[in-house]
């Protein structure tokens, strides 16, 4: 297990994961469907002039809404919609191999607090295990769950506990 | 928007190393309260005997004016000197015994103010006429070196008879914590349960949007009152839980960018992790004694719970199960553990023995059980009972004679007075995710949300204080 390579990395950049652990309700917000920087960007072809890589913003505009996954109720398991999204991630990950991110799980509001940091702690390495398993160096992800404590859709209905049970790729350099 | 947004991610990039300090300065620690002869001690003892009905203690009504003092001197611990400080212990007497639901106390401020002297020598005429069955009497003497001797007594006004007395001496900031005594006293001679005013409570007090929540750990009175931030909400702070001497208050904390469980200690304002280690660590409980913490931790997206020695060293893994295993709540003698698992496919209420050994399944009533919590009194088990809503429920230590206790559509984490007869429990609120702290008692009938400053919730009482 490449626990302690994971763990020599979240050492040397702990302090930039915890802010960049910070940009998630930044990003999310936007409905995941709509790639902005794709409609101003002329052609389809890569130029200088779009987001840097190493950005949230370049990982956003390659993979598009498949950034983040998301789970049924209680479950943590990766099903075929799941998976795609984690295939077009791990394609971005090896064709820019010098990128390091952190898995974010999160869990919707109807759970008890502990559980939910446990089942986003859950979500998260599924997630990670699914990208290790195509190939991306686990040294290079880092996981943290959030629980319940940072929903993106904020109503409390199925549709917005939906969209908060996730695990979110978010870049940190 | 961007440059705010830099701003903040620049501002959290320098609050990360410096949040180890994210902390109020040091306080000062729970002393005992020092017991003192009061006033009639010496006189002839009154008779005593069995003078109250328990059946009936329920709708006694009480009397109690404000305290009298023999002196009118200058205090710190009230502008207006010991007579305005009297009267402010009775008002504090009378919320408490009002606000648990149990009786019906009129205050000082609709009632006439005894003279010191009617203190040891009540006018029962005048409170017989009033109606009043049970009359308290106190008095507050400011010594010369600044310290309060505060005097308590309670009287059966039928039998025109003393039931109890006790005196304390406290220091003028501390001279709450004398009307919270006095109202123990009031508490456990009326009922015949055990102490709760004289405790506190460790909670998170929660500002800002749903999805920006600032989780701050705060303290209070467990009538809400000297209430304390004791860090600054730069990092989320979850899950608190005093210890059992009220000297430390492990919690969890994102400080360095993860849940990680830390002991914080009151006195000296440090705070260490609770186990030297990278992985996410959950859910602190303290042992009854105090000596030992139990944690989950997550282990390659695994939780289970583990317990360490209070002063350090190696930690020993409790549970070792493929679903989630978490929390943790000691039965008062210390020998045996319940924790929550969802190794039946959903949340249940397990209890094994405090090595971890024996486990087994006892919530069997339909719905899941969550956050156990061992009543101090040893009889009861409280949890969140999720069945579409979530409710505060009990039922003792074999799983049986289930009772929900609250109707929110979200009721989580309950925790027990000292006295294990209320149950406080944070209520969210359905869209804004507001939150508040809530108590009931175990009839179900008396419920009420507490004063805190802002929106409050995960609150963990104390035990009683000394």
């Amino acid at each position: 297990m490449n626990t302690k390579l994971a763990t020599i990395l979240l050492l040397a950049s702990a302090s930039t994961l915890a802010a960049c652990a910070k940009k998630a309700p930044e990003q999310l917000p936007p409905p995941p469907e709509t790639a902005p920087t794709q409609s101003y960007t002329p052609t389809p072809t890569p130029t200088q002039s779009g987001p840097a890589v190493g950005t949230q913003g370049h990982f956003a505009a390659a993979v598009g809404s498949s950034t983040t996954i998301y789970f049924d109720t209680d479950r943590y398991n990766i099903d075929t919609q799941d998976a795609a999204a984690l295939q077009a991630q791990a394609q971005y990950f090896a064709r820019y191999p010098q990128v390091t991110f952190t898995i974010e799980g999160h869990a919707d509001e109807r759970g008890t607090r502990e559980y939910n940091l446990a089942l986003g702690e859950r979500r998260a390495n599924a997630a990670k295990n699914f990208l290790v398993s195509l190939g991306v160096d686990p040294g290079r992800i880092s996981v943290v769950s959030y629980g319940k404590e940072r929903p993106v859709a904020l109503a409390s209905n199925e549709a917005a506990w939906a969209q908060n049970r996730r695990a979110a790729s978010v870049i940190i350099n | 928007m961007t440059k705010t947004y830099l701003l903040l991610l620049t501002a959290a990039l320098i609050a990360a190393p410096a949040a180890a300090q994210d902390l109020g300065a040091p306080m000062g620690e729970d002393g005992p309260v020092e017991r003192v002869a009061v006033e009639g001690d010496d006189a002839d003892g009154p008779l005593r005997g069995t003078v109250t009905d328990e059946s009936a203690w329920s709708d006694i009504g009480i009397a109690i004016p404000a305290f009298a003092t023999d002196r009118e001197r200058p205090t710190p611990a009230n502008a207006d000197g010991t007579g305005a400080l009297g009267r402010e212990i009775a008002r504090v007497i009378t919320a408490n015994l009002r606000n648990n639901g149990l009786f019906k106390p009129v205050g000082p401020d609709s009632l006439p103010q005894p003279g010191f002297g009617q203190i040891t020598a009540p006018a029962f005429g005048t409170w017989s006429g009033r109606g009043a069955e049970m009359l308290v009497h106190g008095y507050v003497r400011a010594r010369d070196d600044g310290r309060l001797v505060v005097g308590c007594y309670l009287y059966d006004v039928a039998l025109q008879d003393e039931l109890v007395r006790e005196g304390w001496v406290v220091g003028p900031a501390d001279w709450r914590r004398a009307a919270h005594k006095c109202s123990d006293l009031i508490f456990s001679r009326l009922t015949g349960e055990s102490p709760f005013f004289d405790s506190r409570i460790a909670y998170i007090a929660e500002t800002g949007p749903k999805d920006r929540r600032v989780k701050r750990l705060a303290i209070m009175d467990s009538d809400g009152a000297n209430h304390r931030f004791l860090t600054l909400g730069s990092a989320t702070a979850l899950t608190p839980r005093y210890s059992p001497d009220y000297s430390k208050i492990l919690y969890l904390s994102y400080v360095d960018g993860n849940p990680r469980i830390y002991v914080y200690d009151i006195g000296t304002g440090k705070q260490t992790l609770v186990t030297e280690n990278r992985n996410p660590t959950i859910a602190p409980r303290w042992s009854p004694d105090g000596r030992y913490i139990l944690y989950s931790m997550a282990v390659a997206g695994n939780t289970d719970i583990y317990r360490v020695p209070t002063t350090g060293g190696q930690s020993v893994r409790l549970t070792n199960n493929p679903g989630i295993d978490v929390g943790g709540s000691y039965s008062p003698d210390g020998r045996k553990i319940v924790f929550e698992s969802d190794r039946s496919g959903s949340q249940q209420c397990y209890v094994m023995d405090a090595d971890g050994s024996n486990q087994k399944r006892i919530s069997f009533f339909g719905g899941r059980c969550a956050t156990p919590e061992w009543s101090p009194r040893g009889d009861q088990i409280a949890f969140t009972r999720i069945a579409g809503d979530f409710n505060v429920a009990v039922m003792n230590t074999g799983g049986g004679n289930m009772r929900v206790l609250t109707r929110g559509w979200q009721d989580e984490a309950p925790t027990w007075a000292p006295n294990g007869r209320i149950i406080q429990f944070f209520r969210t609120e359905k869209n804004t995710g507001r939150s508040a702290i809530w108590q009931v008692d175990l009839t179900g009938q008396n419920e009420r949300r507490l004063p805190t400053p802002v929106d409050a919730s995960d609150p963990a009482w104390g035990p009683i204080r000394p």
